[in-house]
């Protein structure tokens, strides 16, 4: 970072962005203090801030490792069915469903990673993928999961102490109940990224074989990004089922899988605030798509293929760059 | 190190098109005050677009007819339209939607069974009025039920009671060949129970996956087990392939084909040729209109505002809840929604096949299923692609008990 | 498992025989593109959709499907052409995942375009009059016209053999698998050979799903379940490897076909554990280059 930049005038647009690069965890938690006001209800905030918690443990490993995976629903999915049955079949508290559900999903992220990371590039994809839906088939015959009908009764109606009345069917204080967790997401992230694995995990991305010669242990830390990566979609998936009083079997789906790789591109890979801008870009997108016509996934396509080809380093990317910042 | 500060602006044209993105929702229309509004989330994308399309359009028949009688003392109806693209979740996320943004006062909607699921979960942790129409035996359940949920579709339930009870005798061998989801499994339940009451015997079951294309790997099995009447527990394109699959395999010469829900679209999607013989059942089919009066009523004010076109099974679902609800509603005199449940749980219709009325116990609309058998031709008219055979008159003899369903 | 006889294992291998062949018209494709382009084409399945559509809509005009079976891989491989130079073709060096993603995309563009000119229900589609019926082939009846694919597929695989081992561009080809920068080097045009072999991937990728169209109806959603096999197919046979394609394929059809005697739930998933077995004993495939991915 240079020093010159702090002593421009703030007015700068480019000073400004700088400047929230470098205390990006606080810029972010700003940014999504505000949102729900800014979005058409503050349920549709919900929704885009559990994508972007999706997106940002997924982007840990695809944007700053460079591992594509197709098999990400897996995570997102286990995190969500957890925490959705201890809450609905076991009536147990959310302070403890919740951080089960993380728990969960990163076991479950370690045991297809120790599979997986053996392979790599379209290899490594297509065993996620695999296993992704052994994961899928698994869940699916379970009996307490609700099959293909899905797992409902996940009725969350209040937290905290019942004298403080706080009430999760007041959207905002859902909302602002989810930020919490989120919050915490992208601390962990930012402090990981800052951190010599930090490091590391980029360093592999740049070149594998030259990371090994240094010495580092490559297999150990793309086991670890994966396991993170993992717990992070997981506490995305319960947040969820929180939201949705409900887990849909399609969450465990690849096509779940491949709706978080295009969130990632279009928001930027490899940046901290892209997983967000992306997840808001698509489901905006999506959103008002789908009001103008039925046929808005042509449209969603056609702005995917234009972002593929002409900013592949999706919005956020794009615009970082611009400024010329980093 | 300078910082550059673009002047050809690809970021700041990015900022303010998100900008006016972000701005556009507040801009759309408010409806007037007063107004009832419904709800309607229904998957008009995806492999059923051509059904939610039908029902919405028979919803908006409804909406109209209650809005030209003069609606409730002034007061008119609205529809809002709203795509669950056949996934629970965004038909869980369109609910919330629609009632905390838009302030719906009752949500119609849904065609699979998981997404009306979903729906209901948001609708009645919310205390709000939910009509389903679409199959499902679990929304009877005790699991699933609240007091503002209402089923006016078919249950499966229904379905293979009536269509079972027509087609099976003594000592028939019976095969199923099911799609391995909740619809299929509750099918053959249904059907397997029907059995065991008319004394016919189950002699195989075999389960394909939801949504498969080629059914070659179960069709000799199933021509093994040398049935007399071989039952299709699928929907739609499933359907639609498997009996055009089995056709090609040579079975209709050896046994009768049947499907619990032998639905318009799937006959005009697949053609005379593949449904010929088969024998299904449907919760309404236009034919009725010769015996029926409501029909004929019903049948007449589609047209008229449709043009030459017929109301489909699964379309006029969606016009009788919408009917019924305002007609609680005027039964009620108000929107308000514990006095219309009320009033909706207690009343006696007939808006387009006969008379109906809501179980107490589990608030499934009792009402009469259709056994229809493909017609060959259509001769002058191409909408006439059904036989109707039988009309069996709604019964709670139908229903599972309200015991067997979990309720006390 | 009571009731299986002989018969119906013999029934039950043919049934998967002619599974496999669909799978494996695809599986070549797709190995063909990502051995010489190493692009991993996610838009596989849309090209299969388009080649039954294509078929379909010229057999509306002109109902003979013998000139429909010619027409349709021609008209998905020029497709596949355009789209190759138009769309691919520009991000040749950006790494591994961008034309990945991009003919992610590129599929969902299609599908809805075919829903938008031909709507969203499908169609159903006749088997032609010479090949309806069954025939006695020692174990029980079978369908004529899943022979006919056998026969077709077979008749293909030999074309393409043929053309591969045979003819000076098939020399380029199998080099340019090898090694794409020593054929540059060596002066000959990768461009124009990319181009074809795209062509050729998709337009037999066409070929199957009008072959296919028959058996089960043509729909805008056609593509996706078959293209997720397509790549299993692919991957356990080993990306790059033809002959990879062609055993890999045939297995996972004959394996499906006998799950659904034995373990019917499973069947469906079968595949994805045979995928995951082969790739963690032998990560490059059954007949795929160790270290293909550098």
């Amino acid at each position: 970072m240079n020093t010159s930049v702090l002593a421009m005038p703030a007015r700068h647009p480019a000073a400004i962005i700088a400047l929230l690069a470098h205390h990006r965890v606080l810029a972010t938690i700003g940014v999504l203090l505000v949102f729900p006001w800014l979005m058409p209800n503050p349920s549709v905030a919900s929704t885009i801030l559990i994508y972007a918690v999706f997106a940002l443990g997924f982007n840990f490993l695809f944007g700053y490792m460079g591992m594509l995976s197709f098999g990400h629903a897996a995570f997102l999915g286990v995190g969500g069915y957890t925490a959705g049955i201890l809450i609905a079949h076991f009536q147990l508290r959310w302070w403890l469903a919740i951080p089960a559900a993380v728990v969960l999903a990163a076991l479950v992220a370690l045991a297809i990673g120790v599979l997986a990371i053996r392979t790599r590039g379209i290899y490594f994809a297509m065993v996620t993928l695999a296993l992704s839906q052994c994961v899928y088939f698994a869940v699916y015959q379970l009996p307490l999961s609700g099959g293909e009908n899905g797992l409902r009764g996940v009725n969350l109606d209040q937290v905290g102490p019942a004298a403080l009345h706080i009430s999760l069917l007041d959207p905002h204080t859902k909302y602002y109940f989810f930020l919490c967790f989120a919050a915490l997401a992208f601390g962990l992230v930012s402090r990981f990224l800052a951190s010599p694995f930090g490091g590391v995990v980029e360093a592999v991305r740049e070149n594998e074989s030259r990371v090994r010669a240094c010495g580092f242990d490559v297999e150990r830390t793309k086991l670890l990004a994966f396991v993170l990566s993992g717990a992070i979609c997981g506490l995305a998936g319960a947040l969820s089922a929180i939201h949705l009083s409900s887990v849909a079997i399609e969450s465990l789906n690849y096509e779940t899988s491949g709706l978080v790789v295009m969130i990632c591109l279009l928001g930027g890979m490899g940046t901290f605030f892209g997983p967000f801008v992306g997840a808001l870009l698509f489901l905006l997108v999506q959103d008002l798509f789908s009001l103008w016509t039925e046929h808005w996934q042509l449209y969603v396509g056609v702005v995917f293929m234009g972002f593929v080809l002409f900013f592949p380093k999706g919005v956020w990317g794009t615009l970082l760059e611009k400024c010329n910042v980093q | 190190m300078k910082i550059r500060i673009p002047t050809h602006n690809a970021a700041l044209w990015l900022a303010t098109a998100l900008a006016s993105i972000l701005a556009a929702p507040g801009a759309l229309a408010q409806a007037p005050v007063g107004t009832i509004k419904i709800g309607l989330p229904v998957p008009l994308t995806g492999p059923y677009g051509a059904e939610a399309k039908d029902q919405v359009r028979n919803a908006e028949l409804a909406i109209k007819e209650f809005n030209d009688a003069g609606g409730l003392a002034g007061r008119k109806a609205e529809l809002l339209v709203r795509d669950d693209k056949l996934n629970p979740g965004e038909a869980a996320a369109r609910a919330l939607e629609l009632i905390e943004k838009d302030h719906v006062n009752f949500i119609v909607g849904a065609l699979s069974a998981s997404t009306q699921l979903a729906i209901n979960n948001v609708t009645r942790q919310r205390k709000v009025l939910y009509i389903s129409i679409s199959q499902s035996d679990a929304i009877n359940e005790a699991a699933d039920f609240s007091r503002y949920t209402f089923h006016e579709a078919l249950n499966p339930q229904m379905t293979t009671q009536a269509v079972g009870r027509y087609v099976f005798k003594k000592g028939m061998r019976i095969a199923f060949l099911t799609a391995d989801y909740a619809y299929g499994h509750e099918m053959t339940r249904g059907f397997t129970r029907v059995a065991q009451e008319v004394g016919a015997q189950v002699v195989g079951e075999l389960k394909h996956p939801l949504g498969a294309a080629d059914y070659s790997t179960f069709l000799p099995r199933l021509q093994a087990l040398k049935p007399d009447v071989i039952v299709f527990n699928n929907f739609g394109r499933d359907n639609q392939i498997s009996i055009r699959q089995a056709g090609d395999f040579g079975m209709k010469k050896s046994m009768a084909f049947v499907t619990p829900v032998l639905t318009y679209t799937s006959r005009l999607a697949a053609g005379p040729q593949v449904y010929e013989g088969v024998v299904g059942g449907s919760s309404y089919f236009w034919g009725i209109e010769t015996s029926t009066p409501s029909a004929k009523r019903f049948n007449t004010s589609y047209r008229a505002a449709n043009g030459t076109v017929e109301p489909s099974d699964y379309g006029s679902v969606a016009y009788s809840a919408v009917k019924s609800l305002l007609d609680a509603v005027k039964a009620a005199g108000s929107a308000e929604t514990e006095k219309v449940v009320d009033a909706l749980a207690a009343l006696k219709y007939d808006t387009y096949k006969g008379a109906q009325y809501y179980r107490s116990c589990d608030h499934q609309s009792v009402q009469s299923v259709l056994v229809i058998g493909s017609n060959s031709t259509s001769g002058k008219n191409p909408a006439d692609v059904f036989k109707v055979l039988q009309i069996v008159p709604g019964s709670t003899g139908m229903l599972r008990s309200c015991a067997e369903l979990g309720h006390k | 498992m009571d009731g299986i006889t002989f018969e119906l294992l013999g029934l039950q291998l043919f049934t998967g025989l002619a599974l496999g062949a669909i799978y494996v018209l695809l599986a070549v494709g797709l190995s063909l593109i990502f051995g010489m382009l190493t692009v991993v084409n996610f838009a596989h399945g849309a090209f299969f959709m388009v080649g039954a559509y294509a078929g379909f809509s010229v057999y509306r005009v002109l109902p003979n499907f013998w000139v429909c079976l010619v027409f349709v891989p021609l008209a998905t491989g020029t497709l596949g052409m355009l789209a190759e130079r138009v769309l691919v073709r520009p991000l040749y060096g950006r790494g591994l995942d961008y034309p990945l993603l991009l003919t992610f995309g590129l599929a969902y563009v299609m599908v809805e375009l075919v829903r938008i000119g031909f709507g969203k229900q499908g169609f159903p589609f006749d088997t032609p009059a010479l090949l309806q019926g069954s025939a006695d082939i020692g174990v029980g009846q079978f369908p004529l016209y899943r022979l006919f694919v056998i026969g077709v597929t077979a008749l293909v695989l030999g074309g393409l053999w043929f053309f591969i081992e045979k003819t000076s561009f098939g020399l380029i080809v199998r080099a340019g698998a090898r090694d794409p920068h020593i054929v540059r080097i060596l002066g000959i045009d990768v461009g124009r050979v990319w181009l074809l072999v795209f062509g050729l991937g998709t337009g037999i990728a066409g070929l199957g799903g009008f072959l296919a169209a028959p058996m089960q109806g043509i729909s805008p959603e056609m593509g996706a379940p078959v293209l997720i096999v397509a790549f299993v197919v692919t991957v356990v046979g080993g990306m790059g490897s033809l002959v990879g394609a062609v055993a890999a394929g045939l297995l996972v059809g004959v394996v499906e076909s006998l799950a659904v005697l034995f373990f019917p739930e499973a069947a469906k998933v079968s595949m994805f554990v045979i995928m995951a077995l082969v790739l963690l004993v032998r990560p490059q495939g059954l007949f795929g280059r160790a270290g293909l991915m550098n």
